[in-house]
């Protein structure tokens, strides 16, 4: 069974990101870049997948420009066996990583693909949800568990109330949620070995793609700040303070 | 112009989330009619009905829609969808996992947690974890829209008369099935519509010392959650996470204990009126956004806490 991974270049985890003084957009520059976490966990769930023995191949996909060759790298040094990137420019919306997946899903024609659920970036929560829609696919999104079961696929759900288990055909899609696995480090050994495994780059014609714009940014600004609190001494003043100040308890 | 709401349920209530995103719609400005799909959901119809504002329930009564299957409902939604200019529902697990499906069969852009509606095409959102607000202007003639349910007041549950409906159409797309549930039963408040908050974090050091925010929980009618850091480490369920990625809370008070205060926490909470944080240690960033601070052991402070309600 083919295993086709997608990987996001981002901002990283613990960057606090700053809107730029004149609102046109965040400030990035010189700001550091990393596989985006939820992604990095569907790169370890399909790596496992193969050394399990039930996937036979791990192919790592990314949108962007060429500067996301490095987290394919990364992808090919956590496990993967060969890269492919969709050379775009600029911001591409979710529903244009979509549609360009799409195109890469009918060129390989993976049994399952696994996706993060969400990047830290964007917040959108989205491409999964519609690359099983564009390619008429089962989803299971937010997954703690993945399950192969023989044509199907089990997968266990973090909902708002607990936990839901859905069986999917295959092949289907996955979208990972944070408890699903906890990836590895990537070895030096494996890091140089990344280096020599094939990376192809694609254009979004190749894949009969035009990307388009559904949003127009219009501003980005920091959120309202909060006004600075004060340190109590004692639980005693705290109790005092949330019953005759605040009044939030009685 | 027209908004079809996809309410959340669970075939017998209707949650809370829908009054959320009602209000959502009605900032948009137009005729609002809800969508209501499950199996054996007549209540839940009838209940929406009731919500103020709303002109008709939509009722899709079918098994294939009994435990709402994303490959199913997003079928339906997209056809009863053509007809309306706007199609919203609440960014919970279930309309995160249904909409962007939608959107995508209508061929259009999904605008996910909006904050705010600007205007009717107009809207802001955030982005970075809560760190930067985006305003953001739709292209797309029809807008599907997730809505972040603490930013906008829950419309009155009480007080319309709309007409219920019932659509015959059967959307099963034959590709996924239900296999089974652990819902998490508490007599506590649901985290999202608490007016109270106590959430621990790695601090708590283990699951049983949660008994302690539980205690402190059922004296102040106060709902439970935790840091990923908690959950992570195996203390209490997923379903508890209040963060960027997990659960995002706006109630009257929030207290924080044990949580260091990392930017994927605070993105969950920071929109709470009343913000306490009670650490160990005096440089954790969760102090910059507590309204009271208390530099202080937990296991020490919680249980003097306890026993001062």
């Amino acid at each position: 069974m083919k295993v086709l991974v997608a990987v996001k270049r981002v901002v990283d985890y613990n960057v606090k990101v700053r809107a730029k003084a004149d609102g046109s957009d965040v400030d990035l520059n010189n700001v550091k870049m990393a596989i985006n976490p939820f992604c990095e966990i569907a790169v370890e769930e399909a790596v496992r997948l193969k050394e399990a023995g039930t996937a036979t191949e791990v192919v790592a996909v990314s949108v962007g420009d060429k500067t996301c060759q490095e987290q394919i790298r990364t992808a090919l040094a956590l496990g993967a066996d060969r890269g492919i990137q969709v050379e775009t420019e600029g911001a591409v919306e979710p529903l244009v990583v979509a549609k360009l997946l799409k195109g890469v899903i009918e060129k390989e024609e993976p049994q399952l693909v696994i996706l993060g659920k969400q990047s830290i970036d964007g917040d959108n929560n989205q491409t999964g949800q519609m690359l099983g829609a564009l390619t008429n696919m089962a989803q299971g999104t937010f997954a703690s568990e993945v399950a192969i079961d023989g044509d199907k696929v089990n997968v266990t759900r973090e909902v708002d109330g607990g936990l839901q288990t859905v069986s999917l055909n295959l092949p289907a899609i996955v979208t990972t949620d944070l408890r699903l696995n906890e990836p590895r480090y990537a070895s030096l050994p494996n890091i140089m070995k990344a280096k020599k495994k094939p990376l192809d780059v694609l254009a979004p014609a190749d894949l009969g793609v035009e990307p388009k714009a559904h949003l127009t940014t219009l501003k980005v600004e920091p959120p309202a700040e909060r006004q600075a609190g004060i340190m109590v001494e004692s639980v005693e003043q705290l109790v005092d303070k949330l019953k005759n100040e605040a009044k939030v308890i009685s | 112009m027209s908004t079809l709401v996809l309410a959340e349920h669970d075939n017998a209530t209707l949650k809370p989330a829908t009054l959320n995103a009602v209000a959502a719609a009605q900032a948009l400005g137009a005729d609002i009619d809800i969508l209501v799909a499950g199996e054996g959901c007549g209540a839940v119809a009838e209940a929406a009905a009731k919500v103020a504002g709303v002109g008709k329930v939509l009722c899709a009564d079918n098994a294939a829609y009994g435990h709402q299957l994303a490959e199913n409902v997003s079928l339906l939604v997209a056809e009863l969808g053509a007809n309306y200019d706007n199609v919203v529902a609440a960014a919970t697990t279930s309309g995160k996992n249904i909409m962007p499906r939608v959107a995508a069969l209508l061929d259009v852009g999904q605008i996910s947690d909006i904050i705010s509606v600007e205007s009717a095409d107009t809207f802001k959102r955030p982005i970075y974890a809560g760190n930067v607000i985006a305003t953001v202007q739709s292209m797309d003639a029809k807008k599907v829209i997730t809505v972040r349910t603490t930013a906008f007041d829950a419309v009155a549950a009480e007080g319309g008369s709309a007409s219920v409906e019932a659509v015959d159409a059967v959307h099963d797309a034959g590709i996924s099935a239900f296999v089974g549930e652990e819902m998490a039963v508490s007599n506590r408040p649901e985290l999202t519509s608490a007016s109270i908050v106590i959430s621990g974090g790695r601090g708590m050091q283990n699951g049983e010392n949660f008994a302690m925010l539980e205690s402190v929980a059922d004296k102040l009618g106060a709902a439970v959650g935790a840091s990923r850091a908690a959950v992570d480490a195996g203390f209490v369920p997923n379903d508890m996470q209040v963060g960027q990625t997990g659960k995002i809370v706006a109630p009257d008070l929030y207290i924080a204990v044990g949580i260091s205060g990392a930017i994927q926490h605070l993105a969950g909470m920071k929109d709470s009126k009343v913000i306490v944080a009670i650490n160990k240690d005096e440089d954790a960033p969760i102090f910059q956004v507590a309204d009271y601070g208390l530099v202080a052991d937990l296991f020490n402070a919680v249980p003097e806490l306890d026993a001062s309600l």
